[in-house]
């Protein structure tokens, strides 16, 4: 179970004149293993969505619940993958990915398996005992998604995950990803300033105003994809040439750059 | 207008001509006159003195015996400060409520030099171990604690709530996130710990002491042996060199296992 709902939530930095609103009203229902991408301008607020369900944040006013219960601090229950990929430098590849297993005090032949499992999913198995350092970006990301994975959690936060990694690598990991959740479906909520990533990603994409961010408009991408077959199709390329892609991502291309600010990235 | 670098005989050539010119110096002021020798005893005074303690004794004790007391001292008091200096400092940058607690203390007893715990080291511990110790203690003590608090007050952000969100406990957070975050940190409090409690045990031993190198030149400046004196000065110095050169080392080993550039 993994349902998010975030229920007339306000987001306000600062205190009385001084402050600057930073989310409007925003109302947004993800059920249970439902993938969902936020699109939006800079600034326009969509990463303070996410870190409000990851607990790193309090709504100003409102309602942010996980399973129905408002969420009060970080926990495992709620994985996020972030931009900067977040991992210890210190730590080995393995020790990244086991330190949430130790802290959920799971015994040790469990947490092998666990981990061996997360490794083998994510292509790790060759770098079980390096240091982040000596990976590349992409590798890094494969690390932290690991991390996140082999916590089983109710949800997975991912906050533009692929934003700091070259084209190429990007695209690998966006077919992986959906490769990960298409076999094994759970509740994503995904954010990303990139149209395409998006579109190709998620079953619902929400669209953000400049701030103050509002959502704007919430796009059905799972039932196109669907009556269009798009999964029939195992390069990215292939599946953004289909007419329907096209259409969906010149949409939302339309509905960006009516907002002032919007830059192309 | 900077010059390009030096290579590495070029800088050594010149720290040698420094060096020789010093000693010229030193030699002419002494053998000319300009200063009476019991003031100013010429290099060689001093190098043969030097040698010459290697091996006998003075004030009760030969040169390296007055050095290894000193040592023993020094080492008690800055691992004290280390002990207590550093998990004090990561606690600091961890508990926010502590951080408030002790901060204005210390900020203000880190400004009272080493040397003003004299009376009260000599009064509380005596002169034998435990004066001494204080004194070193109270020169090495802020460096190590300043530092630790600093490297886990400004861990990454990410790293912290990475570590929240996978659901780390406060024991963990600190011994496997803050500490490891601060290491570089604390190596560089370390590394001026150690110079400050060096500087402060000689000034400690001048005072309060039966023993050990600033004990030697106290004794030494009563009967006016000014080349003894010099030579424990050369000998502080010498140690205190290789203390930071060892500390270096150290830094630069931890740096590059982390994968740090130096």
């Amino acid at each position: 179970m993994g349902s998010i709902s975030f229920r007339n939530v306000d987001k306000v930095f600062g205190h009385g004149a001084g402050g600057v609103k930073a989310l409007d009203d925003i109302n947004l229902e993800i059920a249970d293993k439902e993938f969902v991408a936020i699109v939006g301008p800079s600034g326009c607020g969509k990463t303070t969505c996410l870190r409000m369900v990851a607990g790193f944040e309090a709504a100003s006013a409102g309602s942010v619940l996980v399973n129905g219960r408002p969420v009060t601090a970080p926990g495992p229950d709620r994985a996020v993958v972030f931009q900067q990929f977040a991992l210890f430098p210190w730590k080995t590849v393995r020790e990244n990915i086991e330190l949430g297993l130790r802290n959920k005090n799971l015994p040790i032949g469990e947490r092998n398996d666990l981990v061996a499992g997360a490794l083998k999913l994510m292509n790790l198995e060759t770098h079980v005992d390096a240091f982040p350092h000596q990976l590349s970006g992409g590798m890094q990301q494969r690390v932290a998604i690991a991390r996140a994975y082999v916590l089983d959690p109710e949800v997975l936060l991912m906050d533009e995950p692929f934003g700091a990694l070259d084209a190429q690598t990007r695209v690998v990991m966006q077919e992986e990803l959906v490769r990960l959740a298409r076999h094994n479906p759970r509740t994503v909520l995904f954010i990303t300033h990139a149209v395409e990533e998006a579109v190709y990603l998620a079953d619902r994409v929400a669209i953000m105003t400049r701030r103050p961010g509002r959502i704007k408009e919430v796009l059905d991408i799972k039932a196109v994809r669907e009556r269009e077959n798009w999964d029939s199709h195992a390069r990215i390329e292939d599946v953004m040439d289909l007419e329907s892609f096209v259409h969906l991502r010149t949409h939302i291309w339309k509905s960006l750059r009516e907002e002032k600010g919007f830059k192309d990235v | 207008m900077t010059s390009p670098p030096l290579g590495f005989r070029e800088t050594m050539l010149l720290g040698l001509a420094g060096l020789a010119s010093f000693i010229g110096l030193w030699s002419f002021l002494s053998g000319s006159g300009i200063v009476p020798a019991q003031f100013l005893p010429g290099p060689l005074d001093v190098a043969s003195r030097f040698i010459h303690l290697l091996t006998s004794p003075f004030a009760g004790a030969t040169l390296p015996a007055h050095l290894a007391s000193s040592f023993q001292r020094y080492a008690y008091g800055v691992l004290l400060a280390a002990a207590i200096g550093v998990p004090l400092g990561l606690l600091m940058g961890f508990f926010r409520l502590l951080d408030d607690i002790v901060t204005p203390i210390f900020d203000g007893l880190r400004f009272i030099a080493p040397i003003a715990w004299v009376p009260f080291a000599a009064l509380w511990f005596g002169t034998g171990i435990g004066g001494p110790i204080m004194i070193i203690f109270a020169g090495a003590f802020p460096p190590c604690l300043i530092n630790a608090y600093r490297g886990a007050r400004f861990v990454e952000p990410r790293l912290i709530e990475a570590a929240r969100m996978l659901g780390t406990p406060s024991s963990r957070m600190i011994l496997e996130v803050l500490l490891p975050a601060a290491v570089p940190s604390i190596i560089a409090g370390l590394r001026v710990s150690a110079g400050l409690g060096w500087q402060s045990l000689v000034g400690a031993e001048l005072i309060v002491a039966a023993a050990g190198v600033g004990f030697m030149m106290v004794q030494a400046q009563g009967s006016v042996q000014t080349p003894t004196v010099m030579a424990g000065m050369i000998a502080i110095g010498i140690v205190g060199m290789l203390i930071d050169i060892l500390l270096r080392q150290g830094e630069g080993w931890l740096r590059r296992r982390r994968g740090l550039e130096s």
